[in-house]
């Protein structure tokens, strides 16, 4: 019954969006008031009928109803409650249903938070949102519905993929969806200024905050993602380049650029038509990204199970949504574009270049990541493009990027003097060569990469530092001063991490009997033996092994190799002892004869600072959202709206 | 209207012209470099009878198809009763290539689900797997008169595959001198 109601209020869900998705529109463009004022009660209609369907589903995990064919695909009687409800998005059309119920909550949303916003902005907003809300629906109801009953009920579940079972996969779907769908409302912002032909620096400053939270939610996310791949594969990598963190990674970088771009936008009026580009393209490649992971295009860690109907229903999808907004860029943008000017030498130019480079840089991902596919399409063969392309291709566009990042808050805008700005930032460039020589010897040997990373995360740090100071001369700074100053710490602190792991990590493969000791990065492991575990659903060797150092001892690991009862494939859980300025790092391979056991060890210097950097990178945006600016309009307009009310019932 | 306006539309379609093309195309589908190479020569234990050896060699001269198969390999159940119905026509030898398993666990499979195989060669620690290149299990090989690897089968064969490509090319190869 409460499945066959989810699956009713998504319907239901459908036939709203519908209207919502037209009448709003319509009426804006005609004037209707009648319709206009439809988008707000629809989109409060829309998410609260996805949220009855999520609900629905989610209770039928809770209560391990195997009559629901993706219940007992995903789940399992002996499943911890924790993950039954994570399992809710561990297969395709329970991500789906994620996917939606973050849409319809990002549209509810605008609906609520947009009081001070003209109704019929409001109405072309939702409109274009309740689109693509239909289109997604649709996909959802024809494709993919996870209410489909399985009769007769299984008898217990298939269980959730080992992989997936794990804190951090609970919560990082959802975080990367929200960042994910969360570009679907610059999106909207960007196609209702086009409709509406106002691009102005009010369009830029509402749509800001929208595009910044979505921004901190894909940040996070990914940072989970690679939190997780990190501590659980096992692989002893933090970042693979596979085509699906690929897809995440790619909005990301366009998002950044669009972050900046905005605030061009909404302070000096220029790259108007730049900012919408960048808009739907981050959210095109949020599309493009579902795509990929859900068509079985390209072969990824993430398989999913693929079905070419579902493809081509994405592609078709795809091309509306993403091709339509690209007609009506082409159309309308030329006449909504006019900007102001500015010299060559000036914080705008700057600004510009690090958003190129960022394109470029996504670019550059998009094109290794379809590679193989293109050249499959051309019958040239089969290929695969690996981390080498990405790390070849990546390094050399992001380091001027980097390096912009600390000359463009120097530089003044329209017209900058670049006597002025060498003379500011000469104590940071001193400090960062020096630091590029100097740590990377402290280490133990310097390379190109690691002089060029410490040289970067100085400069940045460096040139953020000089700021600050000059700020606080002027008095305390406002959040939005912040919100840059720790984004770029952010990125410094990760450059930091990656250069440290990257140049100075230590690796060793061994065979270790009981007894048996290995040194790895000053640290000596001593393995005590492994022993049989169980687990609520699986059992699993945990090897013990006696982390030492100066001939101390500091801690024990326990590593273990879990075998699920519900499917043969043996999991890894790495055991970690994370430090601030290192990890050591125990994995158990396959057990050897007698018992031995295959071990990987792994001293990583500096790695829990790539998701410290960001963790501070959201920092800033929750920052640059939470700053007065915000929060006074809002006073202010509740205020209006009270002396309002106040008048018209006095 | 501007043309620069117009280049993210056309950059776009390009992409879902590939995409498009993609979706017909399996990823997983790698082709084999060893399809019309000399099948590689090895010489290891029969399965069912230990002391016995098979090699490739043995066969030369005749038309033969080599699956590899293991009693861990869940997709070689699927394909199993459409071996056993292949196996039961016997139009060209069927060498089964038993890929890393335990012995016991591989003769308590045949016996179980029936066993279709003229013969079954035992690859304990994989290497001849290697030198075929098997990457995923089940893999199948037909080999012809000269020893010339002549197709290679990924995944399960369906009834469709086996009416469809494989025994029109076993035909074939059975007239070729």
């Amino acid at each position: 019954m409460i499945p066959e109601l989810g699956h009713f209020a998504l319907i239901l869900a459908l036939c709203v969006t519908a209207v919502l998705g037209t009448l709003p529109l319509l009426g804006a463009h005609q004037g209707r008031r009648e319709w206009i004022v439809l988008a707000r009660p629809a989109a409060q209609a829309f998410f609260l009928l996805v949220a009855t369907a999520f609900g629905a589903l989610a209770w039928s995990f809770y209560s391990n109803d195997f009559s629901v064919t993706y219940v007992a695909e995903h789940s399992n009687s002996k499943l911890p409650t924790m993950y039954r409800l994570g399992a809710v998005w561990g297969g395709h059309e329970g991500s789906l249903l994620l996917w939606m119920f973050m849409l319809s909550g990002w549209t509810f949303a605008v609906a609520q938070l947009s009081r001070t916003l003209d109704d019929a902005m409001v109405a072309r907003v939702l409109g274009v949102l309740g689109l693509v809300a239909t289109s997604l629906l649709l996909f959802i109801l024809l494709t993919s519905n996870p209410f489909g009953r399985l009769l007769p009920a299984a008898e217990d579940g298939n269980d959730l993929n080992p992989l997936l079972q794990d804190p951090g996969l609970v919560f990082h779907p959802p975080m990367l969806y929200m960042g994910y769908v969360g570009f679907s409302v610059a999106f909207a912002f960007a196609i209702a200024a086009l409709l509406s032909g106002r691009l102005d620096a009010a369009w830029a400053r509402w749509s800001r905050p929208w595009t910044t939270t979505a921004w901190i939610f894909l940040t996070l996310g990914i940072a989970l993602g690679s939190w997780w791949a990190y501590y659980t594969l096992g692989w002893g990598g933090w970042w693979f380049w596979d085509p699906v963190e690929n897809a995440s990674f790619m909005p990301w970088l366009l998002g950044t650029a669009l972050l900046h771009s905005l605030a061009v936008t909404e302070k000096r009026g220029t790259f108007k038509s730049w900012t919408v580009l960048l808009a739907i393209g981050a959210f095109s490649l949020s599309l493009l990204g579902t795509f990929l992971v859900r068509s079985g295009v390209l072969t990824s860690v993430h398989a999913f199970a693929t079905d070419p109907r579902r493809g081509i229903f994405i592609l078709v999808l795809l091309v509306l949504v993403v091709g339509s907004s690209l007609t009506l860029f082409a159309w309308r943008a030329p006449k909504v574009a006019l900007g102001g000017s500015f010299a060559l030498m000036s914080r705008e130019t700057f600004l510009l270049a690090g958003n190129v480079l960022l394109v470029v840089a996504c670019g550059s991902v998009l094109l290794g990541t379809l590679y193989p596919l293109f050249i499959d399409a051309l019958n040239l063969g089969k290929i695969s493009v690996g981390p080498p392309y990405f790390n070849a291709v990546f390094v050399p566009v992001m380091a001027p990027a980097l390096f912009l990042m600390a000359v463009a808050p120097i530089a003044r805008w329209k017209h900058a003097d670049a006597k002025e700005m060498a003379q500011r930032l000469w104590i940071a460039g001193a400090v960062s060569v020096i630091a590029a020589f100097a740590i990377p010897l402290l280490m133990g040997g310097v390379t190109l990469l690691t002089a060029l990373g410490f040289l970067l995360a100085f400069w940045v740090g460096g040139s953020m530092v000089l700021q600050i100071v000059r700020r606080f001369k002027a008095g305390v700074p406002p959040l939005s001063f912040w919100a840059m100053q720790l984004g770029h710490l952010g990125i410094a602190v990760f450059v930091i991490g990656i250069t440290m792991v990257g140049g100075f990590q230590e690796e060793k493969d061994v065979r270790m009997e009981p007894g048996d000791t290995v040194l790895v990065g000053g640290h000596q492991f001593k393995f005590n033996g492994a022993r049989q575990v169980m687990g609520p659903n699986y059992e699993a060797s945990r090897g013990e092994f006696e982390v030492s150092k100066n001939g101390s001892v500091q801690q024990m690991l326990y590593p273990e190799k879990r075998k699920y009862f519900s499917s043969e494939m043996p999991m890894t859980n790495a055991a970690i002892s994370p430090g601030i300025t290192r990890d050591v790092y125990v994995s158990m391979g396959e057990p050897l004869e007698g018992k031995a056991w295959a071990v990987r060890v792994y001293f990583k210097p500096f790695v829990d600072w790539i998701w410290a950097g960001a963790l501070l990178m959201a920092l800033g945006g929750v920052c640059a959202v939470s700053d007065r600016r915000y929060r006074l309009r809002v006073k202010a307009a509740e205020a209006a709206r009270i002396t309002a009310l106040q008048g018209a019932t006095s | 209207m501007k043309l620069k306006f117009l280049i993210p539309l056309a950059m776009f379609a390009v992409l879902v012209g590939f995409l498009a093309v993609g979706l017909n195309r399996d990823p997983h589908e790698v082709p084999s470099p060893l399809v019309n190479k000399a099948a590689p020569a090895f010489n290891v234990a029969q399965l069912a009878a230990a002391d016995k050896n098979f090699s490739p060699a043995d066969l030369q001269g005749q038309v033969w198809m080599l699956n590899v198969w293991a009693s861990w390999c869940v997709a070689c159940r699927v394909e199993h009763p459409v071996l056993l119905e292949f196996g039961k026509s016997h139009a060209v030898p069927l060498i089964g290539l038993d890929y890393k398993d335990q012995r016991p666990d591989a003769m308590k499979f045949l016996a179980t689900h029936g066993n279709p195989y003229d013969l079954s060669a035992y690859d304990n620690d994989g290497r001849v797997g290697i030198d075929y290149g098997v990457y995923g299990v089940p893999e199948t090989f037909i080999i012809d008169k000269h020893g010339v690897i002549r197709h290679k089968q990924i995944g399960p064969i369906t009834p469709e595959v086996l009416a469809g490509t494989i025994l029109p090319l076993i035909n074939e190869l059975k007239k070729a001198s």
